[in-house]
């Protein structure tokens, strides 16, 4: 069937609708209805049923194929050793690596993200020309895949600003990229807050600054809280952009400081699958990842539960 | 019985943008007296209000002219420091607008801002206020708590003690009871009867009832202007204008 016997099922149905509807209405006893719209309500009930029931399976297959394949591999403590000589393919360094760099990206980019924020949603008037220009800004930031990321940190940082390949290039870069994360969800969670604190807030003689630090950020902490997990999120499961400016270390070392290269646990995994080298440890560095994002993430939810309650 | 004049307008006129909000209104405030605004919705009571404390300065293309002065000072002029007049102005809002923190730091805020920081000092205030505001037999155990924890009308008080806290001399009410019930209503209602004797009160309120139960003076407003200023007793006993007649016998509205 061509386009057009397509089109034509399509009004026919759409032309059955009416009198369908028309004819359940009116000419239905009402006993009939009521049973038709349960068994409607039961089939729609099903299949959401069912949408729900793949993304979960989905997440939970990923999940198990990980643990099956990686935790018998994850030995101990073969892959936790502290010495690393060559042949080994110890995780450690690789681990350290991937806090240094969150802690250092998360310490630049959250009060830059933070504070430019606060500047758009409580300094700026609405339909302000510079926000508008800075909004769309971080906007098309927010879009760009993470390797032209990684070729620009690489220009920029690493050849222009002789960084060279760092753990500092490293950081500036993935500190660029979750500028827009945190500058965003930060945006919606301060315009979340209800206007009625601001008021009472300056009812009470207090200043703008006073405000915004002491009623609206405290209150907006959850919702910027959720947008810091995602940009750890990001920052753990980062490979492209990294690749290019913190480098890819055949034998991982832990980095001995900001001018040192150094591999995130991510880019370690893609160094020990490469050429299907070490397929086991590979996932055995899986576990490890899931592992370090679920923890992150309870340690997320429990700090903002912490603030969220008084 | 005319008594101190504490609030006196003259000749004001307010824009929203382009849509005319308030029309030439003249008025004089008494001192430790409860004035209260009353009209349908949308006439600029609640706008008028927020004249006193400012308010209105937060709302993007607002215009005010006229000249509005408090114990004598003009309130627009360029020298008055607004969180100085904010602070000797006190506003209580439509729905209880307690911040999301303790009891006790809700209180503290205004004295904090203040720069009062000696624990001994604001402990003995936040306690004051609470009392002043009766609300302390139902919350001295719980200080601690969040504030988010209380009733609707404990809320509503807690947010009188916070407004009290920063000592303002004037209190100014934006349909305070709206949106509590009648209990909480009662109890507010002789709050503000026992506040008077220590502050000069505003009241904007859409219940009529409430307006003769608490009030001193009564302006009606319609329609951006005030019909009739006068003695609460002759505003609802014997009014002067046909439409202030029509409004409170219900007329319309």
């Amino acid at each position: 069937m061509g386009m057009l016997g397509n089109l034509v099922v399509v009004a026919v149905l759409l032309a059955l609708i009416k009198p369908v509807r028309y004819v359940y209405n009116n000419f239905l006893p009402e006993k009939v209805l009521h049973k038709l719209v349960r068994f409607w309500d039961k089939v729609f009930l099903a299949i959401i049923w069912i949408f729900a029931g793949m993304t979960v399976a989905a997440l939970g297959f990923i999940i198990f194929h990980v643990l099956s394949n990686g935790l018998p591999h994850l030995t101990i403590p073969g892959l936790f050793s502290f010495d690393a000589p060559p042949e080994t393919v110890t995780l450690i360094p690789a681990i350290v690596s991937t806090f240094i760099m969150v802690a250092l990206v998360l310490l630049i980019a959250v009060p830059l993200g933070v504070l430019s924020a606060v500047f758009l949603v409580e300094y700026t008037g609405a339909g302000n020309k510079f926000v508008t220009i800075i909004r769309s800004a971080a906007e098309v930031l927010a879009g760009i895949p993470s390797i032209v990321y990684g070729l620009f940190g690489m220009m920029f940082f690493r050849v222009f600003l002789g960084l060279g390949m760092s753990v500092l290039s490293g950081t500036l870069t993935m500190s660029i990229m979750m500028l827009p994360l945190i500058m965003r969800t930060t945006e919606e969670a301060l315009k979340a807050v209800p206007m009625t604190y601001r008021e009472a807030s300056f009812a009470l003689g207090a200043g703008k600054l006073r405000t915004v630090f002491r009623i609206v950020l405290p209150s907006a902490i959850p919702g910027i809280l959720a947008g810091v997990i995602l940009a750890i999120g990001r920052v753990v499961g980062e490979s492209a952009a990294l690749i290019f400016t913190a480098g890819a270390l055949l034998e991982p070392r832990i980095p001995s400081g900001l001018f040192d290269t150094a591999s995130t646990l991510t880019v370690h995994m893609w160094q020990l699958s490469n050429y299907g080298r070490f397929m086991n440890e590979t996932y055995a560095a899986a576990v490890v990842l899931l592992i370090i994002v679920l923890l992150l993430n309870a340690l997320s939810a429990f700090i903002a539960r912490k603030f969220s309650k008084v | 019985m005319t008594g101190n004049i504490d609030i006196s307008v003259k000749d004001c006129n307010l824009w929203y943008t382009n849509f005319q909000a308030l029309k030439d209104i003249s008025m004089e405030i008494e001192e430790q007296k409860v004035t209260a605004f009353i009209g349908p919705s949308g006439c600029g009571k609640s706008t008028f209000i927020r004249i006193f404390n400012r308010m209105n300065d937060l709302i993007e293309g607002c215009k005010i002219t006229g000249e509005i002065t408090i114990g004598g000072k003009d309130i627009y002029a360029k020298e008055t420091d607004v969180t100085v007049l904010r602070k000797n102005v006190g506003m209580i809002f439509q729905k209880p607008n307690p911040f999301p923190m303790s009891i006790y730091d809700n209180v503290a805020f205004g004295p904090r801002t203040a720069g009062i920081k000696k624990k001994t000092v604001l402990d003995e205030m936040v306690e004051r206020s609470i009392k002043q505001a009766g609300l302390w037999n139902e919350v001295s155990d719980r200080l601690k708590k969040s504030a988010l924890g209380l009733s609707g009308g404990q809320q509503q008080r807690l947010c009188i003690a916070r407004a009290l806290a920063a000592e303002p001399k004037i209190l100014l009410m934006d349909e305070p009871t709206s949106a509590l019930d009648p209990i909480s209503t009662g109890t507010i209602e002789d709050l503000v009867s026992e506040l008077k004797n220590h502050f000069t009160i505003v009241i904007v309120t859409h219940n009529m009832q409430q307006a003769t139960r608490i009030s001193d003076k009564t302006a009606f407003f319609l329609l951006g202007e005030v019909v009739e200023y006068d003695e609460t007793t002759k505003i609802f006993t014997n009014p002067t204008d046909k439409r202030t007649e029509n409004y409170i016998t219900g007329r319309f509205g």
